[in-house]
């Protein structure tokens, strides 16, 4: 009877005394180095070799509805900056809420779990806003080099934010059913390494990208 | 118990004012970063143009490098967390930064030697 009555601890240590669950998001984050340490060569060493527009930052020559046309650089560095501060400060949030979750806070935990989902939210619909003003402005995905290798990186980028935005929704779930425990705060604090990792590579991704000209 | 210790070394981690210490710090330096770009590109004058422009690239890349390693440390815990865990995450990290430092030799290198002929000169 005593068995049934016992807490259920969420965590599985190996023998270097990590737990299992750490030391996994750990390597899938070091695998996921080499991933974009190769979308982001890619992107530099194919950067200036664009022979037609539009561009990032110049003016350039571009085929707009059907003839050649004077366009102009294409990025909106306000935008951008204000995705890059949101996306900073979802960090922020999952750390508060990952507080919260470890010491039993469970209205802290919700509050801040549910302002990191909303602040991931808003980055993708940055992008995707991002992305179909370019196609309007007639970036398809093979115009240029530019074009290829910026939809490849930032596209993949912002494929593992919603992945992340989906992850934390499901915990999000879990915390309004009561069902994330103190016990069970380990499962928030994978998400938010993965979400952490996610932040870092766009640190690299907003200069490289969007800053160096 | 070693396990036990190593529990208690992951959960001994920073404090919600840390936390927000950090966020802050995280948004100056991301202002410096658009600044840096607008005063390099001529946003701010000429003169400040002329300072800024050499510099620029070396500024971004403090500055994000700042950024990158504030987030490694206090909000991924590695400064509190074992150390095994700092080096899954470091020495990708290394092998990355050679990837691309690589990648970007060896195709200015093609670039220079192979000019007109490169494979590359035929793409758009």
């Amino acid at each position: 009877m005593s068995h049934s009555a016992a807490p259920v601890i969420d965590h599985h240590y190996t023998t270097t005394g990590i737990d299992n669950k750490k030391l996994a998001i750990w390597s899938l984050i070091g695998s996921e180095c080499l991933f974009f340490a190769s979308l982001i060569s890619m992107y530099l060493v194919y950067k200036g070799r664009s022979l037609v527009g539009p561009l990032p930052h110049a003016e350039s020559q571009c085929m707009l509805d059907g003839r050649m046309q004077q366009c102009e650089g294409i990025f909106s560095i306000p935008l951008v900056t204000f995705g890059t501060a949101v996306l900073l400060f979802s960090s922020f949030f999952v750390v508060m809420a990952l507080y919260g979750a470890q010491k039993g806070k469970p209205g802290m935990l919700k509050a801040w779990l549910s302002l990191t989902v909303l602040g991931g939210l808003f980055f993708v619909g940055m992008q995707v806003y991002e992305f179909s003003h370019f196609r309007h402005e007639g970036l398809g995905y093979s115009t240029n080099l530019f074009a290829s290798t910026f939809y490849t990186l930032t596209g993949f980028h912002g494929t593992h934010v919603t992945v992340g935005v989906i992850w934390l929704g499901t915990l999000l779930i879990q915390a309004f059913r009561g069902k994330l425990t103190p016990e069970k705060a380990v499962n928030l604090e994978i998400a938010a390494l993965y979400w952490h990792f996610v932040d870092v590579v766009w640190i690299v991704i907003f200069p490289t990208v969007y800053l160096l000209r | 118990m070693d396990t036990h210790t190593s529990a208690h070394a992951e959960h001994s981690h920073p404090t919600p004012g840390l936390y927000l210490k950090i966020a802050v710090v995280l948004f100056v330096l991301t202002a410096l970063e658009v600044l840096a770009f607008e005063a390099g590109r001529g946003s701010f004058g000429a003169q400040a143009q002329s300072v800024f422009e050499p510099i620029v690239v070396l500024l971004l890349v403090v500055l994000s490098g700042a950024k990158f390693i504030l987030v490694a440390m206090f909000y991924m815990h590695l400064k509190q967390d074992p150390k095994l865990l700092s080096n899954l995450f470091i020495w990708p990290l290394v092998i990355a930064a050679v990837i691309i430092a690589s990648l970007i030799v060896l195709l200015s290198y093609w670039r220079v030697v192979g000019g007109m002929a490169s494979p590359n000169a035929a793409l758009h």
